[in-house]
């Protein structure tokens, strides 16, 4: 009844290849947008802020880079955690070795050295396809996890082997470090989240994004009208890891504050994974609404016992939690294969009609 | 200078072209010694990949969850023999249990993605591991547990042999994993190329819909394929269960077996056996006699570096099927 596009006309090119050509969509991503910027640093406490929504915008970030790679050029990768290690450690060498420059243009320059690394372990896919070319991202993954403990100069030599975040600020305000408030790192991840998802968007809607997506449909093909593979999948997995570089480094940076290899190991890849697929492959709400269940719903499994004043152990519930996650990515891939994505586009669908489907 | 600089790099070009191969042949006993560790891992992976093999061939699905199965298989051989059962019944149990999982699987998850696209079937098994190590672990407990290879009559012990001037140390047990692994994979050859059950899955894995069409069922074939992958399972979880415990760490060892099934390519049995070989030589060379010079610890990665080369000249693997493109 409210969701229809009747009445409203387009008048220039444009208008009509807009992102969002409806203008009940437009209004709905104000008050996303407004609910993100405003609603949430002036109410949630500092748990839902801290343990939810950073989380939440950081994978979001992640799996949009995976998605340009997997879901726009169709090649599978398990590597991501390892980009995001990559990103991670360039960060902190690059702020530890120039501590005045900002830190936020520190985690956006971090991308590049993930992106160049990314470029490099790309270059099998030139020749290999498909399942194999897993093999080689996880040939990046485990390499890298192997690199950032027996490299100590990643990790300024210290005996720990961690990688611990200074205090930064930036305009006035500490942003990193124990002493920030998680408001001020929100906003900070926030920002930059939203700005790189607006670049991805224009990206794959441009030229370079259709190539991709020529050389998902079919690579051969593509290169037959023109597309070259080098450029296009090489660009590919240089964005990709870029956009996860970036999120890896906000990870260390704005979230967890101190970072050992095992935060980027395989595990990490696979979580990043399931959040594309069942999002969506090719979309980047998906990656969104995939980030927001895999994130969200384990912890809200976790309080659900105690909500409903039953007594599980610590251990029983980590096992059913993985039990469902399991359960309900099968579900998911039986009940609609293109993910959540998908069925918020079939809701969408339904609305424009509703209440009178056959009028 | 010049010469000086050439003189560092000769020291450094000795220690990667030179000195590893001199240590080789001043102590060939110990060579023997880590040949035959590479061989009995090379078996050991070779046996998992043996699986995904079976699983692939038969339906085209990459079975990632091959590696929690084996885990499975042997905390359900454990946790029966747990409760008094004799040993071999209890195998016996745990066949069977292997044979209601692998039905299981077909009925609610397979068979509801028919036509599915690749990526979507590998991403429903990476979804029943994750189903199977919660499942595991919530009937099992997490904890590491023991093989019961003594009650199954694996011998425990190990021979030595005098040679090169050096003792040479085989155990019993690799022994026996590496008979198995070649009883395995000549059964299931056999199995593959004679029967009447194994030429309706040569017919299934060439195309799906022929088979169909001459009245084969795709279901009871995909039942058999991931009952024999559950066997497979089992055999491999002993085996590597009675080398050290049965734990779910385990699980991320079979990652080890994505190289091997790259080399020796994804749809044939003897190439994942060689393809394990290969692997696991390489790994435990290069790490005996080349990882000290750059810090030790590349078990981790070698066997993919080792897939990664190969595939860079022959993408299908060593005994894999010419991938041809059509547009």
């Amino acid at each position: 009844m409210f969701y229809r596009e009747t009445g409203q006309f387009k008048t220039t090119y444009e208008a009509d290849s807009a992102v969002f050509p409806i203008l009940q969509d437009r209004i709905g991503i104000a008050a996303m947008l407004v609910f993100m910027f405003v609603v949430v640093p002036l109410f949630a406490n500092d748990f839902v802020i801290n343990a939810i929504m950073i989380p939440f915008l950081i994978f979001a970030l992640a799996a949009i880079g995976l998605n340009i790679l997997t879901g726009y050029t169709g090649q599978i990768s398990l590597g991501t955690g390892a980009f995001m290690g990559v990103g991670a450690y360039a960060c902190y060498k690059l702020t530890s070795i120039f501590p005045d420059v900002s830190i936020i243009v520190m985690v956006l320059t971090s991308g590049f050295f993930s992106a160049l690394v990314g470029v490099i372990f790309g270059l099998p896919s030139l020749r290999i396809k498909g399942f194999y070319l897993v093999v080689t991202t996880l040939a990046a993954q485990f390499f890298l996890e192997w690199a950032f403990i027996r490299i100590p100069w990643l990790y300024n030599y210290n005996d720990s082997g961690a990688i611990e975040v200074p205090a930064r600020s930036s305009f006035g305000v500490i942003i990193t470090g124990a002493s920030a408030t998680p408001t001020a790192r929100y906003m900070v991840v926030l920002c930059i989240v939203v700005a790189m998802t607006w670049i991805a968007s224009n990206l794959i809607r441009g030229r370079i994004g259709r190539s991709w997506m020529m050389i998902r449909d079919m690579d051969i093909a593509a290169e037959l009208m023109g597309v070259r593979p080098l450029y296009a999948k090489l660009s590919a997995f240089a964005v990709s890891s870029f956009y996860a570089g970036v999120a890896g480094a906000m990870m260390v940076f704005f979230w967890l504050g101190a970072a050992e290899v095992e935060s980027f190991n395989s595990d990490n890849s696979f979580l990043i994974l399931f959040m594309v697929i069942l999002g969506g492959l090719g979309s980047i709400m998906g990656a969104y609404m995939g980030a927001a269940f895999i994130w969200i719903l384990p912890i809200l499994l976790r309080a659900a016992p105690e909500f409903f004043g039953i007594d599980v152990g610590a251990d029983t519930m980590e096992h059913i939690n993985f039990m469902i996650i399991g359960a309900l990515i099968i579900f998911f891939l039986i009940v609609e294969p293109h993910g959540l994505a998908k069925l918020w586009q079939i809701a969408k669908e339904k609305l424009r009609t509703w209440p009178f489907p056959y009028a | 200078m010049p010469i000086l600089a050439w003189g560092i790099d000769m020291e450094f070009l000795n220690s990667i072209f030179v000195a590893p191969f001199v240590d080789m042949f001043s102590a060939p006993d110990f060579l023997l010694q880590v040949l035959w560790e590479g061989f009995v891992s090379g078996i050991l992976y070779g046996l998992l990949a043996l699986g995904f093999v079976l699983i692939f061939k038969a339906s085209g699905v990459f079975n990632f969850a091959q590696g929690i199965m084996v885990v499975f298989a042997a905390l359900t051989l454990v946790g029966i023999h747990s409760f008094g059962i004799p040993a071999y019944v209890a195998l016996a149990l745990t066949i069977v249990v292997m044979g209601v999982l692998a039905l299981t699987i077909e009925r609610v998850v397979l068979r509801k993605l028919v036509n599915q696209p690749d990526i979507i079937l590998f991403m429903a098994t990476i979804g029943l591991t994750y189903f199977l190590i919660g499942f595991g672990e919530l009937v099992f407990g997490g904890e590491p547990k023991k093989m019961i290879a003594d009650e199954l009559g694996i011998p425990n012990g190990s021979v030595s042999w005098d040679i090169f001037g050096g003792v040479v140390i085989f155990e019993y047990r690799d022994i026996a994993a590496a008979v198995i692994a070649a009883v395995l994979v000549f059964s299931l050859g056999f199995f593959f190329s004679k029967t009447r059950i194994g030429r309706a899955l040569r017919a299934v894995a060439d195309d799906h819909q022929a088979a169909l069409s001459v009245g084969i069922s795709l279901n009871q074939i995909w039942v058999i394929v991931w009952f024999a992958a559950g066997i497979v399972a089992l055999a491999t979880g002993i085996m590597w269960g009675a080398k050290s415990d049965v734990s779910f760490a385990l699980q991320v060892i079979a990652l080890k077996a994505l190289p091997v099934l790259v080399l020796g390519g994804f749809t044939s049995i003897p190439g994942a056996i060689i393809g394990g070989l290969i692997i696991g030589f390489g790994e435990k060379i290069f790490e005996i006699y080349w990882g000290g010079l750059i810090g030790g610890g590349t078990e981790s990665w070698f066997a993919f570096v080792i897939a990664l080369v190969f595939l860079l000249f022959r993408p299908q693997g060593l005994f894999g099927e010419k991938i041809i493109d059509r547009i």
